[in-house]
């Protein structure tokens, strides 16, 4: 696979081993500028090992890499001068205040003192932090401190911005004023990869998205090809009484193209989520509840692993 | 609501080269931390070492100095102050290399993990060490330097030889910080810390040279402290300060001194690395 020119992410069998076994297991990459690209997947995919050697913290095992078109081996400081990284520990400095941590932050970048403080005021604002630009970090809310940690990230006008879980531990209001901020910065032409194990915030995020799995990529698109490649366009999920599923499923063999079987449900998919439920209620066994809803990339992924995303 | 970002604010800068002189920038996050925590580190630093002058040179060292007689030639002084005070001088810069390479870089890893916010940024693992192990320099140079403004004021005599003695204390301080720093980025939590400690930092503090002269050991317990930097160290700051002149075996300790620095800047890197880039 080459290289193309408006590649900001190319990598090629990219493989990262711990202790013997393959966190990120010869994976193909291409994120080109200007997109939002996701990586989709439990907790232990592969995700954050992938992210972090893309921010070029974490040398790569084998395999070919290219970030904004150089080697992160040789070129570390070159890469990451046009990277703002956001990490699932958000790695601010809690005992010092808001402004400061923008400032410092903007310095390792080389930013001169004065230009450095007239971003961060504005970067302030676009965090909705302004009013609490001497407080220690400390002091934050959960979601705060997540639009600081965007915030810092981008100080230094980079070209990539990498964010590993950006949403989690949000609380649902919190989680929509930071997609809010992310849709504003790809607006702007950055490129933005992230990291997520919500199907929902990778669905309204992403232009494009791969889903991992042990190390593995086991599936890639935009998420609307992800979810009409995989599976198909509805799902009736349905509770029933113990004992009652056997037969059921015996019963609907002719109506669904596929059956998952959850702990709790079974989930039933078709082209026409309505017909099953009809043909459900005339077999004559009363499912305790029952729900028709479109196929979303939590089925995508069941489909491709055979397992929850939020297990 | 809040006002938007202008337009544009936000557009991928057109060149990023990385900035130069990197370690410079990871100092510059030491000293602004130490903006706000200067107070609590006047204790340590200044306030303690002056309390060891004022009870050994003045309490201890007016009983000795009067008992003294034919001992004056074993001390190489006709004051206890005199020969206490370098003794005292490079026990604390010991000190202060010891902390500062312990609690600020597992605080740095573990905590506050300003080492990976660093590593984010065009910064390298060199330069972060390199930043925080100037900062620990500045900061026992400056120590040393008070203590000897402070000796000097007790009657210890000043001389300019007091500079060549603020930097061979400095100097002894790194050599104990630079291994600090490698076992602090190795160990797992912060228990080492009191083992090392009451094994290595008070026997070292008691039996260098620091308050007696090391001749009046037995003959194994002298060879031994005669190995140690702490004795070296003393050694060395305590000739500048009796002593007339300068020697050539005064370069000896210095160089011992030296190359601990040497070998505790690579243990250092490499402990990092290890545990800051998988």
């Amino acid at each position: 696979m080459e290289p193309l020119r408006d590649e900001v992410v190319h990598a090629s069998a990219l493989t990262k081993t711990f202790a013997g076994t393959n966190a990120v297991d010869g994976i193909d990459l291409s994120i080109r500028r200007g997109e939002v690209f996701g990586f989709l997947g439990p907790n232990g995919a592969g995700k954050t090992s992938t992210m972090r050697m893309i921010a070029c913290m974490s040398p790569r095992s084998s395999g070919d890499l290219l970030v904004r078109g150089l080697d992160p081996t040789f070129a570390g400081p070159e890469i990451r001068a046009g990277i703002g990284l956001v990490p699932q520990e958000d790695a601010l400095d809690s005992e010092m205040s808001v402004f400061d941590n923008l400032v410092i932050y903007g310095r390792y970048f080389g930013l001169a003192r004065r230009e450095v403080r007239a971003r961060a005021q504005v970067l302030l604002e676009f965090a909705q932090l302004a009013d609490r630009a001497s407080t220690k970090v400390d002091h934050l809310s959960g979601g705060m401190r997540r639009r600081l940690a965007i915030a810092r990230s981008l100080i230094s006008r980079p070209e990539l911005v990498i964010l590993d879980e950006p949403t989690t531990g949000l609380d649902p209001q919190a989680r929509h004023l930071v997609w809010d901020r992310l849709f504003q910065l790809r607006s702007e032409g950055v490129t933005l990869i992230i990291t997520t194990h919500y199907m929902d915030e990778a669905e309204q995020l992403c232009d494009r998205l791969v889903v991992m799995d042990r190390g593995r990529i086991v599936g890639e698109g935009t998420p609307r090809e992800l979810i009409a490649s995989t599976v198909p366009r509805e799902v009736v999920e349905l509770r029933l009484n113990p004992g009652a599923t056997p037969a059921l499923l015996v019963a609907l063999k002719d109506h669904v193209e596929r059956v998952e079987q959850l702990a709790d449900r079974i989930c039933c998919y078709g082209e026409d989520g309505d017909a099953i439920l009809e043909a459900v209620i005339a077999t004559g066994i009363h499912p305790l509840s029952s729900l028709v809803r479109r196929a979303t990339l939590e089925d995508v992924f069941l489909a491709l692993t055979g397992r929850q995303l939020i297990e | 609501m809040t006002t938007a970002p202008p337009r544009g604010f936000f557009a991928p800068a057109s060149s990023t080269a990385p900035p130069r002189r990197r370690w410079r920038l990871a100092l510059s996050f030491w000293l602004l931390q130490y903006r706000r925590t200067w107070r609590g580190s006047i204790l340590s630093t200044f306030v303690l070492p002056t309390l060891y002058l004022a009870s050994l040179g003045i309490g201890l060292g007016g009983l000795v100095t009067q008992h003294l007689g034919n001992h004056a030639a074993l001390l190489g002084s006709t004051s206890y102050l005199r020969f206490v005070a370098p003794g005292v001088l490079c026990a604390s810069a010991m000190q202060i290399g010891i902390n500062e390479g312990s609690w600020p870089v597992m605080g740095a890893i573990r905590w506050q993990r300003t080492y990976h916010a660093q590593l984010a940024t065009p910064l390298r693992i060199v330069e972060v060490l390199d930043g925080h192990l100037l900062w620990i320099t500045i900061k026992i140079g400056a120590s040393c330097a008070t203590f000897v403004a402070i000796a000097a004021a007790f009657g210890a005599q000043p001389s300019v030889k007091a500079i060549l003695e603020v930097l061979v204390a400095t100097v002894l301080g790194m050599a104990f910080a630079t291994p600090m720093v490698a076992l602090s980025a190795h160990v797992k939590n912060d228990a080492a810390f009191s083992t090392l400690n009451r094994l290595v930092i008070v026997p070292l503090f008691l039996f260098s040279g620091t308050f007696f002269p090391v001749s009046e050991l037995p003959r194994p317990l002298r060879v031994l402290a005669r190995l140690t930097p702490l004795e070296n160290g003393v050694a060395l700051c305590r000739s500048l300060a009796l002593g007339a002149g300068f020697s050539v075996g005064q370069l000896w300790p210095l160089l011992y001194l030296v190359a601990l620095v040497i070998v505790g800047h690579h243990l250092a890197r490499r402990s990092l690395t290890a545990r800051l880039v998988q």
